[in-house]
């Protein structure tokens, strides 16, 4: 095998897990069964759909990509927060 | 594909077990967010895939743009580091909301309250 097919071929089954793992957390979010059952499943569907993007990124061999995966880390991030605060106070800025 | 083929096969199958093993504990995360029962159970698993799996994905990517490019690429590190800043926040954040609602409305399923 040739160093093309084995990248092109693992990474495939890599993005096919991580599809998976994103299926799962948005069947978090749909079924709770609570608020903040959904608020986790939400930070893992971004969580494994950065991952997912960065190793999109490596399988095409470029960095076209790097920027989305940057975004998505930090707006999650800020989206998290923001949900937790709500859960908690009922008020994101008091 | 790419211009990937002029990597050595040894960097790729390098390239090819880090991505598999982060992209694994990513699944075995989720796959504890389904089926662990409560939720102070649940909100663990997926840090599986925010630290272990995230780092292994993250060094197979600056492993195969830095012999692609022929330097060292380490963008994909800001990557890590902010995500290994903001992954504590957040959880605590969570777990206490969901705390702070379960002892609202005055639910058996909470931790203790080791303050008073």
């Amino acid at each position: 095998m040739t160093a093309d097919a084995v990248l092109f071929w693992s990474l495939s089954i890599a993005l096919v897990m991580l599809g998976l793992a994103m299926g799962i957390a948005a069947w978090r979010i749909v079924w709770g069964p609570r608020a903040q059952d959904r608020v986790l499943g939400m930070d893992t569907l971004y969580l494994n759909g950065m991952l997912l993007i960065l190793v999109f990124n490596i399988r095409a061999g470029s960095q076209s990509y790097f920027e989305a995966a940057l975004i998505i880390g930090l707006l999650g991030f800020a989206a998290t927060v923001a949900l937790a605060k709500f859960l908690m106070r009922g008020e994101v800025i008091e | 594909m790419t211009d990937a083929a002029q990597l050595p096969l040894w960097a790729a199958w390098v390239v090819t077990a880090l991505a598999l093993a982060g992209a694994g504990l990513s699944l075995v995360g989720a796959i504890g967010l389904l089926r662990l029962r409560r939720f102070y159970e649940r909100v663990h698993a997926p840090t599986l895939g925010a630290t272990l799996g995230m780092g292994l994905v993250v060094g197979a990517s600056i492993l195969f743009f830095s012999l692609l490019e022929g330097e060292l690429v380490l963008r994909d590190g800001l990557i890590a580091l902010f995500l290994t800043l903001t992954t504590p926040v957040t959880l605590i954040l969570l777990a206490r909301a969901a705390v702070f609602r379960d002892r609202t409305e005055g639910s058996e399923d909470v931790p203790a309250d080791l303050h008073h």
